[in-house]
């Protein structure tokens, strides 16, 4: 997976999360936790999404390099088949 | 057998609107079955069926706005006997109440002294349609009505009044769609019967809807409710530094205003009725959250258990340490329950509060109580709760959240008598042992009400909760 298609995949599954916001706007280095509202539900949604569509299942251990859009891009492009 | 009335789901719900009927004249419904759709303003609810029985008249038109108790379908239960004659004991205001309500008080079941009915017993009976079923009610549910008459505001029927005519509606076929996929529907203005469904036997998707939405191929059926974006930021917090904006909100300004009214007003009757106290206490969560990080390690997301749940379940079993925090305070009574059925209260996108009820939250174990936990957040931000997920908690809990502030204080949802509140977990210099450490701390409060327990047994309890997050494994 090449870091553009993660970045697509990602955003879209922060859309389910966050219907209301327009991913177009979600910036690229900010913590997704205060850039699109996601509480730690939210988060542990997201991971759970991102391990059903993608296979790679993120580790609580590694939360801190997916925080930010860019962040997701870089882990997904690294640890996905 | 009886009238199926508008439930009181929550008690600062006064009257609510019927969405839609899943059910027509003639059908036979079963115990738990969901029957009807009603949107309060907090929220949409799928309403169940409380006993078995065969629907005789539809009494009350989608789109139209009851108070609560007002009889919304003839419902007669199966093997029905006549009620044995006799007349409950009840005061002047629970049979005035009980009037209001449409409610026949021989048929309630007295808990008051002597047999009495109390006004919690009503609210119990009126809100008893929403039967204790599980969480799962709209799992079995897939069938929906593809349209409803737009939201008229029609004045409150009575059971005076004549049956209205039969829904509008009922003739067409049946589209199969998920509540979601339903409630996007609604919220996109697209008429459920004009979509081509790609879910299992041809049911809606919510992704159905949309590509319908964006299409343009469905009438709108219902006025979107839509919020234009200068109003969304109008309404939202002060935004942060790159926030992303918001484009559009499933919920309008006026049900926000409602919500926010509705909330208000049980507030200040709280604040007016009930002689609060308040109690906070700083735990150190070094053993819990390291026990739980272990717990985690090695699970897949979908089993992995937060923080909060660990706080829920220890808040539910230290209850039972002093049961005077846990139940509800009616006609100058205090009734304690057995079990702990926590209100938790969600935050929802967009602004405003749904409490949801985890049912017996204190015989469940950490996974069950995190399964719920995330099954009912879900389902209350789609809007989708049940009615039973709705009903009265017997104590309420508030968390901010990682993103919150550090302590609240917080206000009693009569007619409960304690809220106990979680404000964000962080890091704090904590002593040990003479010596200065660092750890990860929670403050824990409870607002109490000074008319059963003091400041006393509240810090039994507080104390209780600290212990029990210091043993983990033992939850």
């Amino acid at each position: 997976m090449n870091p553009t298609s993660a970045r697509e995949t990602v955003l879209e599954l922060i859309g389910e999360i966050a219907p209301e916001v327009d991913m177009g706007s979600v910036p690229d280095d900010e913590d997704l936790r205060d850039a699109v509202d996601l509480d730690s539900l939210d988060f542990l949604t997201l991971v759970e999404r991102v391990h059903e569509v993608t296979g790679v299942d993120v580790p609580e251990n590694d939360y801190d390099q997916v925080r930010t859009l860019n962040g997701w891009a870089a882990y997904l492009a690294a640890h996905a088949s | 057998m009886g009238d199926f009335r508008m439930p009181s789901l929550g008690a600062d719900m006064t009257e609510g609107t019927l969405v839609e009927w899943l059910v027509q004249p003639g059908d036979h419904v079963h115990h738990g079955q969901i029957i009807a759709v009603i949107d309060t303003v907090k929220s949409a609810i799928d309403i169940e069926a409380f006993e078995d029985g065969d629907v005789e008249r539809l009494l009350v038109e989608p789109g139209t706005t009851v108070s609560v108790g007002t009889p919304l379908a003839a419902i007669r239960a199966a093997g029905a006997s006549a009620p044995a004659e006799h007349h409950a004991p009840a005061s002047p205001i629970v049979r005035r109440l009980a009037h209001e309500l449409h409610v026949d008080l021989d048929e309630v079941e007295g808990t008051g002294r002597g047999g009495s009915v109390t006004r919690h017993d009503l609210d119990l009976a009126v809100g008893g349609v929403a039967q204790v079923v599980a969480a799962q009610g709209e799992a079995a549910q897939g069938v929906a009505e593809p349209s409803v008459a737009g939201p008229s505001h029609a004045a409150p029927s009575s059971s005076a009044s004549p049956p209205p005519e039969p829904v509008r509606g009922t003739s067409q076929p049946h589209v199969a769609a998920s509540p979601r996929a339903r409630r996007r529907a609604v919220d996109l203005g697209v008429d459920l019967a004009a979509v081509t469904g790609t879910g299992a036997h041809g049911a809606v998707t919510v992704e159905d809807v949309e590509r319908s939405a964006h299409a343009g191929d469905a009438g709108p059926a219902y006025p979107p409710r839509v919020v234009p974006p200068a109003a969304v930021s109008s309404a939202q917090p002060a935004p942060s530094k790159a926030r992303a904006s918001r484009t559009a909100d499933v919920r309008s300004d006026a049900r926000k205003d409602a919500m926010q009214a509705a909330t208000a007003a049980l507030m200040a009757r709280s604040k007016k009725e009930i002689p609060h106290y308040y109690l906070e206490s700083v735990i150190d969560l070094r053993v819990a959250l390291d026990w739980l990080a272990r717990h985690n390690e090695g699970s897949a997301s979908a089993d992995r258990v937060l923080p909060a749940a660990v706080l829920l379940l220890a808040t539910a079993r230290s209850l039972l340490a002093v049961p005077e925090l846990n139940g509800f305070y009616t006609d100058g009574h205090f009734d304690a329950r057995e079990h702990v059925d926590l209100g938790v209260a969600v935050s929802l996108r967009g602004g405003g509060l749904v409490v949801a009820n985890l049912r017996e939250a204190d015989t469940k174990d950490l996974d069950v109580l995190m399964t719920m936990l995330k099954d009912v957040a879900t389902r209350a931000r789609a809007g989708r709760l049940t009615s039973s997920e709705m009903s009265v908690p017997t104590v309420t809990v508030t968390n901010l959240g990682d993103q919150g502030a550090d302590l609240v204080h917080g206000v009693i949802y009569p007619p409960q008598v304690a809220l106990v509140g979680f404000g964000r977990i962080v890091e704090r210099p904590w002593a040990v042992d003479g010596m200065l450490t660092v750890r990860p701390v929670v403050t824990a409060t409870l607002a109490g009400d000074h008319r059963v327990t003091d400041g006393h047994r509240g810090s039994r309890f507080l104390a209780a909760l600290d212990a029990a997050l210091q043993k983990p494994e033992e939850l």
